[in-house]
């Protein structure tokens, strides 16, 4: 399986992508909480590279991929030519503080590393990929 | 897309949250919250049974207004949320921070209780 989707940056396009997961991932006895889950972190991911990256410019485009490189473990990949947003160099931020700083952003990062088995970074023909792994079970076994 | 309708009655006033909440829409939650705080109201319900979805934007607004309800004694209860919705609360054990029920009843008794 190999799904692609190029996305221009205008967080009005979130909804979009999120449709092309599910779509793309129906056929797969994917549990519903845990495809739920994928869609939120793919979600989180696109619209912090819209918004840090790519200042929302709609002209800037992204591509997302779906693979399965083997039995129950899906590859997501996130493909870029912006300025790379590392989640993995962010810490993130405690939960005290943020009620505390009255702040709205933080959590995206903590939901895609609770979801995701693995965030990495990477580079192919001079584009940045960001490539998010999830096992799953599937929904028979 | 999200729409928020409000509805005042016995002192509570009640937000409906209707389709989804992400980095796009967030702000429409955000304004409504402010907009009740900013009327006076001490008792505010949401009802999220036609919530469909919600990413960290909305969660981090629910989130932003904890400290500032403290401060001024609102009572926030949720309620409806579906299990997918929840199940979002739940990863950032939000779940914890915040009111939640499941039926508007036992939200209603509850944010009674809470402002006593």
């Amino acid at each position: 399986m190999n799904y692609r989707y190029n996305i221009g940056c205008s967080l009005n396009n979130l909804k979009g992508i999120r449709e092309f997961i599910r779509t793309s991932l129906k056929n797969y006895d994917i549990p519903e909480l845990e495809l739920s889950a994928m869609v939120l972190a793919i979600d989180e991911m696109c619209s912090n590279l819209m918004i840090h990256a790519h200042h929302c410019n709609p002209d800037h485009k992204i591509e997302l991929c779906i693979l399965e490189p083997s039995e129950g473990v899906l590859v997501f990949e996130i493909i870029d030519d912006g300025n790379v947003f590392d989640i993995n160099a962010f810490t993130e931020p405690k939960m005290d503080n943020l009620i505390h700083e009255k702040r709205k952003g933080g959590l995206g990062i903590r939901l895609v590393k609770s979801i995701m088995d693995k965030v990495e970074y990477g580079s192919k023909d001079g584009k940045n990929v960001c490539r998010l792994t999830k096992i799953y079970k599937k929904d028979n076994e | 897309m999200v729409q928020i309708k409000r509805l005042q009655e016995d002192g509570i006033d009640t937000l409906a949250v209707i389709g989804e909440i992400d980095a796009s829409s967030s702000i429409e939650l955000d304004l409504s919250i402010a907009k009740s705080v900013g009327e006076g109201f001490k008792k505010i319900l949401v009802d999220c049974s036609s919530l469909e979805y919600i990413s960290s934007a909305g969660l981090g607004v629910f989130m932003s207004y904890i400290e500032e309800f403290k401060d001024k004694g609102i009572s926030m209860v949720m309620f409806g949320l579906n299990e997918k919705v929840a199940n979002n609360f739940s990863i950032l054990g939000l779940a914890d921070l915040l009111h939640i029920c499941s039926t508007k009843e036992e939200a209603k008794q509850l944010v009674n209780e809470l402002s006593v």
